[in-house]
């Protein structure tokens, strides 16, 4: 019985030493020589493979930057300028800086600002929904709420809140991948600069309807009055197809079109409370 | 032993509940809403302006293409206003709105019931008639009929099938036309068949329709190039290409069209409208709509003018039932839920289905369990659980046109026969629709 099990052992680890011999010569002799650099690039990745830089994933991205001669056109919007400065480094390169980004929920259509006209009981899809019909309020071209960019985030840096009904992006958690924008059926999402310390101004709407339809579907639509082109001091905003648009190249945040703007569409985001002017009171006077 | 075809199908539960009620003309309306997209491709063009007077039959637009068509006039009245108004689907599409003024035809159309069989046109003829008056194919796709009854140079039509198998469950104004209005049916089939230089034609009618086989059976005895074939129960049977395989016994390769096979395929409705064009001059103006549901106290067909509201139709009806949780445009297994009650109807609107929450309740979905029902349900032939897998794994389009994405006729047996109740046919859609787009995108040969 012993006899047995020393055989059998003794049989596979010969057979083993042989097998390693074998594959240390056939793996000599087909060695692939990949250029070093690349594992050294893909080391310093984040390895999250989200594509978020347009390439397959991060092997693909260190493979194309090493192969490429210089830094142009390659950013890693999860790592950011941190691994990028690395990246550049170990290729010896000179160093880009890329503003960070952000994604960008463009619809301001909550419960309360856009009632809901039906119900929608289909399968919890923004695709599948938008494949059926113009949606479930008056706007055809607001967020649907039902998750197709929480889905698509590996960040967990987006969601549908319950109570506003609309995707809310978690911005210190988001790595401007660009996941949710390729994810969304009625492309709301864009990816905007952080900005200076984080703050923005955005217009939250896309409807392309004329204003008194984007009214009546929705009270805190954009419906492409101009009276905040007229008021920007530099030419950021353009009205088109019935919706503002900021460039944010152009935009100096001054926020007078946050002022202006009736339906309060345009948004501001991390700027500190205005001080409040004391108004002359009548009484005092 | 009954036709039908041979891959895939099932059985759903027909539900013809409102079979026995006889077309009613519905009242006569205050405003008419008409839509300038009755028809697949591009919305017709209007042709006439605010103020205007219109008689009943009066071209209101024009086609703004080839595949286009002419859109009428369905009431007397004076044009209140043209733009956009929402569709049952909540998408803005350019209406003609008419406020109602008596009930003034164009002279030209005969109105009398007499039944016209001669037919003293030649095919040309024939084919501008039909055009001219705006007629579609009511089966459900909209397609404007004239480009049907005109095939390209390089193929040839054989026979003409007429469909009035009308599989989709609830559904009776098939049924309804072929009981009252037999003869026109196959005066109108005679027509497409005379446009087309064939002599050969049929009349596709489901079993459980005994009523409208005995007497389309009676009137098809005028015709003897006309055979009416009984077919089993089945549904998608109504679907072009699955008839063609129950009647003719051939099958539509993937990628070919219906007329490959020499066949051309129209519906009852639309066999009686070509009646009406042709020999009476009556554009298409009015269509029967089954008003129908298990909720619904009293069912109705009714013989309605395009463009009035389907609130307007369900009032009438005896209202909305407070059980009631969903309104379909069409039948349950390809229907749409009408987002939007004051939608008018257009030319194919077929029926309007009532349903309670118990009978829409959707099923929470499970795992796939590999049973294979939805790949041996397909009529298709396409393996539906694999293309959801596809879709939801997202951009593998090359896969997805290599599994025949594009074939899928969107009947919804495979989400129908699911029971990890698997929304497959709403995932295979929106592929669909992808893979249809970088396949038009691409330079032709």
């Amino acid at each position: 019985m012993t006899g047995t099990i020393l055989i059998t052992i003794a049989c596979l680890v010969a057979l083993g030493l042989l097998f390693a011999v074998v594959l240390y010569f056939v793996a000599q002799k087909f060695k692939v020589e990949e250029d070093p650099r690349i594992a050294t690039v893909e080391s310093i990745l984040p390895g999250a493979n989200c594509g978020g830089c347009g390439q397959a994933g991060c092997h693909a991205f260190a493979e194309n930057v090493v192969k490429a001669p210089s830094m142009e056109g390659f950013f890693c919007p999860v790592g950011g300028n941190p691994v990028m400065a690395k990246v550049a480094e170990a290729l010896g390169r000179a160093v880009e800086e890329s503003a960070p980004k952000v994604a960008v929920v463009r619809c301001n259509g909550t419960l309360a600002s856009r009632p809901r006209t039906n119900v929608y009981d289909g399968y919890a899809s923004c695709k599948v929904m938008a494949s059926l019909y113009s949606g479930d309020t008056g706007c055809k071209f607001g967020c649907l709420g039902k998750g197709d960019c929480e889905a698509a985030c590996k960040f967990d840096a987006i969601h549908v809140d319950p109570e506003k009904g609309v995707a809310v992006v978690d911005e210190n958690k988001c790595t401007a991948c660009g996941a949710c924008v390729k994810a969304c059926p009625k492309s709301i999402i864009e990816l905007r600069p952080k900005g200076f310390k984080n703050r923005r101004v955005t217009v939250l709407c896309v409807n392309k309807d004329k204003g008194a339809l984007t009214r009546k579907a929705c009270t805190a639509g954009c419906i492409g009055c101009g009276k905040c082109a007229k008021t920007c001091p530099f030419g950021a905003i353009t009205v088109e197809n019935n919706v503002a648009y900021i460039d944010f190249t152009k935009c100096k945040l001054c926020r007078k079109c946050v002022e202006v703007c009736p339906t309060h569409a345009i948004n501001e985001v991390n700027f500190p409370p205005k001080p409040v002017i004391a108004k002359p009171n009548e009484e005092n006077v | 032993m009954k036709k039908t075809f041979r891959i895939g199908g099932v059985h759903p539960h027909d539900n013809k509940i409102s079979a026995e009620a006889a077309i009613e003309i519905f009242p006569a309306i205050e405003t008419a809403y008409v839509s300038m997209a009755q028809h697949l491709g591009a919305p017709a063009t209007p042709v006439v302006a605010v103020g205007d007077h219109v008689k009943v039959g009066q071209v209101i637009a024009e086609p703004a293409g080839f595949i286009s068509g002419f859109v009428h006039s369905p009431v007397s009245g004076t044009v209140k206003s043209i733009g956009p108004r929402a569709d049952i689907a909540g998408n803005l599409v350019p209406h003609v709105e008419i406020t109602v003024e008596g009930d003034e035809w164009m002279e030209d159309i005969d109105r009398s019931d007499t039944v016209v069989k001669d037919i003293p046109f030649t095919p040309e003829e024939i084919i501008e008639k039909v055009k001219k008056a705006g007629v579609v194919g009511l089966g459900g796709a909209s397609f404007p009929t004239h480009v049907k009854l005109a095939p390209p140079k390089d193929k040839k039509a054989e026979c003409v099938i007429l469909n009035g198998t009308e599989c989709e469950p609830y559904l009776t104004s098939d049924d309804r036309i072929m009981r009252e209005r037999p003869r026109e049916i196959l005066i109108g089939g005679a027509i497409m068949m005379k446009a087309l230089g064939v002599t050969r034609g049929y009349v596709g009618i489901e079993e459980n329709k005994p009523a409208a086989i005995a007497s389309m059976t009676e009137a098809a005895r005028e015709f003897p190039q006309i055979e009416v074939v009984v077919l089993k129960k089945r549904y998608p049977q109504g679907g072009e290409k699955q008839l063609i395989d129950a009647v003719i016994r051939r099958q539509v390769p993937s990628g070919a069209l219906p007329i490959d096979t020499g066949a051309v395929v129209q519906n009852v409705g639309t066999s009686l409208a070509v009646y009406e064009a042709v020999q009476k001059n009556k554009p298409l103006i009015d269509n029967v709509i089954t008003v129908t549901g298990g909720c619904l106290p009293v069912q109705h067909n009714y013989k309605v003018r395009i463009g009035t509201p389907m609130s307007k139709i369900l009032e009438v009806a005896g209202g909305v039932p407070e059980k009631a949780a969903k309104v379909i445009s069409g039948g349950p297994m390809m229907g749409r839920a009408i987002a939007n009650l004051d939608a008018a109807t257009v030319k194919a609107n077929g029926a309007i289905l009532v349903l309670t929450e118990a009978e829409t309740r959707r099923k929470p979905e499970s795992n796939c369990i590999r049973c294979a029902k939805c790949a041996s349900a397909c009529p298709m032939g396409l393996e539906p659980w694999l293309l959801n897998k596809l879709s939801r794994a997202g951009g593998r389009f090359d896969e997805l046109e290599k599994e025949r994405v594009f074939d899928c006729i969107e009947c919804g047996c495979c989400s129908f026969t699911c029971p990890a109740q698997i929304p497959l046919v709403d995932m295979i859609r929106i592929s669909k629709a992808e893979v249809m787009k970088i396949m038009r995108s691409r330079p032709k040969k």
